[in-house]
């Protein structure tokens, strides 16, 4: 049976990993709320500057996820799978792209004009090199993902999985991610839809 | 060229967004690829599009990116000599 060993929520200007609020910053506009997150957290990481912003959610998401959690010496490189998803795709930065053709293009930016470079820089980050896939529906599809994950493991294509949602569109966004392993651990949650759904709890319309 | 090192480091920093390096941290003849400031392949990119909207410089020649972009000092000299003849 898999469980949910680990998990962060990022909404509303607020980080919360494993129940704990880590840090929160009402009423900051997204990009400078996710920068004071970095420098407070003490991640110590330059290149994060240089991502888009949906990079840099799933980016914290999963620092906050991994950091004491998870012990990478466990498993191969490439038994870790990363599964996420989102509404949104790379739109947030595909109109920032598009914003910046009327003068000279940037490159830095061009570079994160698809929703899977977030996959990239958590595995690059954490030197992952399992399977990752990012799909995009029209919401959270909380079934979808839970079997997909279960499968994964079931079928030994992975030992451990990082899997959820970061979405991010103006100054709308969200983050939760999980790591679903087969080890349980003081604290383990089984990994089912209904644990999702709860973790993940309701969101206000405006959140 | 004193001057012109220091505009490019200011330039260098917003460009490629180092927002943990001031410009008193590069030096005038730090490699800034792999060891130096750690710049990679999309940074380059990054550098041309630099010379070419503050400088008015196009870099005609992609193999002459590595010797350009060496140090701020070798883009200096290279923007000294490209101002000149233009």
């Amino acid at each position: 049976m898999p469980y949910i060993n680990s998990w962060c929520r990022i909404r509303r200007n607020i980080i919360v990993a494993n129940g704990q609020t880590v840090w929160e910053e009402p009423g900051a506009d997204v990009s400078v709320f996710l920068t004071n997150a970095y420098r407070r957290l003490d991640i110590g990481y330059p290149k994060f500057y240089k991502m888009d912003r949906l990079s840099q959610l799933g980016f914290l998401a999963a620092e906050m996820l991994l950091h004491d959690r998870f012990d990478k010496q466990e498993y191969p490189a490439e038994a870790v799978a990363v599964v996420l998803a989102n509404a949104h795709s790379s739109l947030d930065t595909d109109v920032r792209y598009q914003q910046s053709m009327s003068a000279i293009p940037s490159p830095a930016l061009f570079v994160y004009t698809l929703p899977n470079i977030v996959i990239g820089e958590i595995c690059i980050r954490h030197q992952l090199k399992g399977e990752n896939t990012f799909f995009v529906f029209e919401q959270y599809d909380i079934p979808f993902l839970n079997d997909y994950i279960n499968q994964l493991l079931e079928q030994n294509n992975a030992q451990a999985v990082i899997g959820g949602w970061v979405d991010i569109f103006q100054d709308q966004y969200e983050a939760f991610l999980y790591l679903v392993e087969k080890k349980q651990i003081p604290g383990s949650i089984i990994h089912n839809q209904q644990t999702i759904s709860d973790l993940y709890g309701i969101v206000d319309a405006g959140s | 060229m004193e001057s012109l090192m220091q505009d490019l480091k200011a330039k260098i920093i917003v460009q490629l967004n180092l927002q943990d390096v001031s410009p008193e941290q590069i030096g005038d003849d730090q490699p800034l690829f792999m060891e130096g400031l750690g710049l990679d392949s999309i940074d380059a990119l990054e550098l041309i599009v630099m010379l070419q909207q503050h400088y008015g410089i196009r870099i005609a020649n992609p193999e002459d990116g590595p010797k350009i972009f060496q140090s701020v000092r070798t883009i200096a000299e290279y923007i000294t000599a490209h101002q000149k003849t233009a």
